[in-house]
């Protein structure tokens, strides 16, 4: 039976299970509500939670571990010398799937029955023409042994299928006829219920929680292969980034990482006093009419695709940096200091004016959070509100708008989209914010974008790239919530 | 009663540090305060009593300005310090409260030092010349709230680490610091334990050689206690206001005595 049939009738019968389930509970009590132990739509829940859930998790589980064991065991069949010289294990049973489906679709069109593709031999017929008949196009003449090897595949997958949708239906009605069983109207479904319910919520918060492990063990493991193949000083404390196709490429972060930090700066100097001095507005000075339209405003901008800031960055910013700093339009300084428009400075101003609104929202709670009581003592004591907010307010709010700024910083360092626009793609450590340079996340994006090789350390030092911005932006979110965290315990 | 015959009365009376006349305030569209006369002494302790919500704190912010703090807020009619209109365009309600000071119903002791908490007001008005001026102004200050002694070795200690009762008095320590006239205290010790209080109150009337207090409470006995006058708000209504014996002992409203028997809430 296909999958989503499959699943169709487990929902019918988890529908039946709720009405029979129901009926049952409402009959051992003899029709009367007050008799039963839970209401009784709990009863009809327990029976149908019991028919489905088992039998969906195993069939979720089955049907993704049948494939990797049937590819297992079949490319096991495949002889070490069938594989010639430029191809690979997996290459050749992408062959294997390919000529099954082949088979299965040839079956469906009567062109071969059942039997007859189990009994085809390579030797005797020509698969490939054969196939092509029914629309399946394979690239190469058929060997015997990937022809034997499909239709091994074919038949274990039969099996499996059938063992699966049996095992699953038993499961299914075995869940359905305990609970039936047990449905009486002493029996606590209500509670059975709530424990149900919690197992899956658990279910859903582990998955987020493990798929964030999976993707940490992965870049784990492909920048280990990676320091295999290169040395990981010259990564970590060499001076050079020279990816090359000869073999003796220098890949190091350090200029990366300087470009990324230099950006990050920037980009911090323009949001951290516009975000904050926004935030101080809006929460102390703006009447309620200013911040009900000036707020959600500010929030808009957060909401918009880094993108759009990166073409902004290329299109408007950078030309416009290029006539003044540069001859572009006979300049406006009259110097020529900047000749593209990709550089530092642009990158650093739009990743600048993208962090405002994160600021100053963070901010903005922040300085909320000081309590009412604060100010009006200052305000008691004759001060006067720009007073209130420097020497009370800001002071007060310090910690808190250290951590949102460790916090923006993290996301400046993380951006991709903006300095891939508009950065610049040559890695040097220079001082002037004119030049164009590059960071750590457009590296990763042209190391792993186009004709790729994905065993070369060209390629493979993206992971390891990767995983330092991970440990690195980890480490100040870290430390910016327990930072942000500490400052909330302050005034709870 | 005017200025004049108040000072003409007899020796027990003092002349009058405050006079508000006609007083309405509106949060809004709601009526807070609703034409409030009244004539408060110097070297005095008046209390404000009355059941929660009848606009007492609403009353004593008007006294210096905090209410324009509230963008809602609206104040009406005339009220003096010492014949001057605060309401007046002349007048900069940040210099006002200089002069009112005022302590919360909450300890609110700013996160600085004890010694940077009290010497707050007098380095934003430039009371003091030098360092060890302002040392003079915090000891004085810290003295007159009573708490010298407990803070004296430890005045670079938070002021948040101290007790509800000596934060209290640091708060008070700190509003005397910028030598007000007047000071305006809205329940000062209904977040403190009976001990804390007693010293506030001991505090209180100490104060009194100074400054003219006045002091919100919603405890009656606190008001016959520390207070000489006292006026009693209802609905926003000040219904009676006289002598603190005379309003617990005789009162002349029918609303005055149900309250002060427990009858009004
Ligand atoms: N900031 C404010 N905004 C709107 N209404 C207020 C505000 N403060 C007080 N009020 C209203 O004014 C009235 C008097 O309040 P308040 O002066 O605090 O009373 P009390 O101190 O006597 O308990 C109450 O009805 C209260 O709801
Ligand atoms: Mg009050």
């Amino acid at each position: 039976m296909p999958t989503l049939w499959l699943v169709f009738t487990l929902i019918a019968l988890a529908a039946l299970g709720f009405v029979l389930g129901r009926q049952r509970a409402l009959a051992s009590a003899g029709g009367d509500v007050k008799l039963l132990h839970s209401l009784p739509a709990y009863y009809g829940h327990n029976v149908a939670l019991s028919a489905i859930v088992p039998a969906i998790a195993v069939l979720a589980i089955w049907s993704l571990a049948q494939p990797m064991m049937i590819e297992s065991r079949v490319a096991a069949m495949i002889p070490a010398e069938s594989i010639a010289e430029n191809t690979t294990v997996s290459l050749v049973m992408s062959d294997v799937r390919r000529l099954a489906e082949g088979l299965d679709q040839a079956v469906e069109a009567g062109v071969l029955d059942a039997a007859g593709a189990n009994a085809l031999e390579a030797q005797t017929i020509d698969v490939r023409a054969l196939l092509a008949q029914v629309g399946v196009a394979l690239g190469s003449e058929v060997s015997p042994e990937v022809l034997a090897a499909a239709q091994r595949y074919r038949s274990l997958t039969a099996t499996g299928s059938i063992l699966k949708t049996v095992v699953v239906l038993l499961l299914s009605l075995g869940g359905f006829a305990w609970a039936y069983g047990r449905t009486h109207k002493d029996f606590r479904a209500r509670n059975v219920v709530e424990q149900g319910i919690m197992a899956l919520l658990i279910l859903a918060a582990s998955l987020a929680i493990l798929t964030t492990v999976g993707i940490v063990f992965s870049m784990l493991f492909e920048s280990l292969n990676f320091f295999g193949l290169h040395s990981w000083s010259d990564f970590f404390f060499g001076s050079t980034w020279a990816p090359n196709f000869r073999g003796d490429s220098e890949l190091s972060i350090l200029p990366l990482l300087w470009g990324t930090l230099y950006i990050s700066l920037i980009a911090l100097l323009v949001a951290v006093p516009v975000g904050l001095f926004a935030a101080i507005y809006l929460s102390e000075y703006a009447s309620g009419a200013v911040r009900s339209f000036a707020k959600p405003l500010l929030e808009i901008l957060a909401g918009i695709p880094t993108i759009v800031y990166g073409l902004f960055a290329l299109l408007t910013v950078g030309p416009m940096l290029v006539r003044i700093f540069g001859q572009g339009e006979d300049g406006l300084l009259g110097v020529e200091w900047m000749s593209g428009a990709t550089s530092v400075l642009t990158a650093g101003l739009v990743m600048g004016i993208m962090l405002i609104p994160f600021v100053s929202s963070l901010s903005d709670d922040i300085i909320n959070a000081v309590p009412q009581s604060m100010r009006d003592g200052s305000l008691g004591l004759g001060a006067t509100k720009s007073e209130t907010i420097r020497q009370v307010v800001l002071p007060a709010a310090l910690p808190g708008i250290v951590g949102a700024i460790l916090l923006a910083a993290s996301r400046a360092i993380g951006e991709t989209m903006i300095v891939v626009m508009g950065a610049g793609a040559i890695a040097k450590f220079s001082l002037n914010p004119l030049e164009s340079m590059t960071t750590i996340t457009t590296r990763i994006v042209s190391q792993l974008t186009g004709d790729t090789d994905f065993a070369s350390p060209e390629t493979l030092v993206a992971f390891a790239l990767g995983l330092t911005l991970f440990v690195l932006t980890l480490g100040l979110n870290v430390l910016a919530l327990y930072i942000v965290r500490k400052y909330r315990e302050q005034y709870d | 009663m005017n200025q004049m015959t108040a000072l003409e009365k007899d020796v027990e009376t003092q002349k009058t540090k405050i006079a508000a006349k006609n007083v309405n305030v509106y949060y809004g569209e709601s009526h807070a305060i609703k034409d409030v006369n009244v004539e408060i002494e110097d070297n005095t302790v008046t209390a404000f009593i009355g059941p929660s919500g009848c606009g007492k704190s609403t009353f004593l912010r008007c006294l210096n300005r905090m209410n324009d703090t509230i963008d809602i807020c609206r104040v009406t009619g005339d009220i003096e310090i010492d014949g001057e209109d605060i309401y007046d365009s002349r007048v900069d309600p940040v210099q006002l409260r200089a002069k009112v000071g005022m302590v919360f119903q909450k300890p609110n002791p700013f996160p600085k030092s004890i010694y940077d908490n009290v010497a707050y007001g007098p380095r934003i008005h430039g009371l003091a010349a030098n360092k060890a001026e302002l040392d003079e102004i915090v000891e004085k200050s810290l003295r007159r709230g009573a708490i010298w002694d407990e803070v004296k070795d430890r005045l670079d200690a938070p002021g948040t680490g101290l007790s509800g009762g000596q934060q209290q008095r640091l708060c008070i320590a700190r509003a005397v610091a910028t030598e007000p006239e007047v000071l305006l205290m809205d329940e000062p010790c209904s977040a403190l334990d009976p001990i804390a209080t007693a010293q506030i109150e001991e505090l209180i009337d100490e104060l009194r050689d100074s400054y003219s207090v006045v002091i919100v409470t919603h405890s009656m006995q606190q008001a016959a206690r520390v207070s000489q006058k006292t006026a009693f708000f209802h609905l926003g209504n000040l219904v009676e206001f006289g002598a603190t014996g005379q309003i617990f002992t005789n009162p002349e409203d029918p609303r005055t005595e149900s309250y002060i028997t427990g009858r009004i809430g």
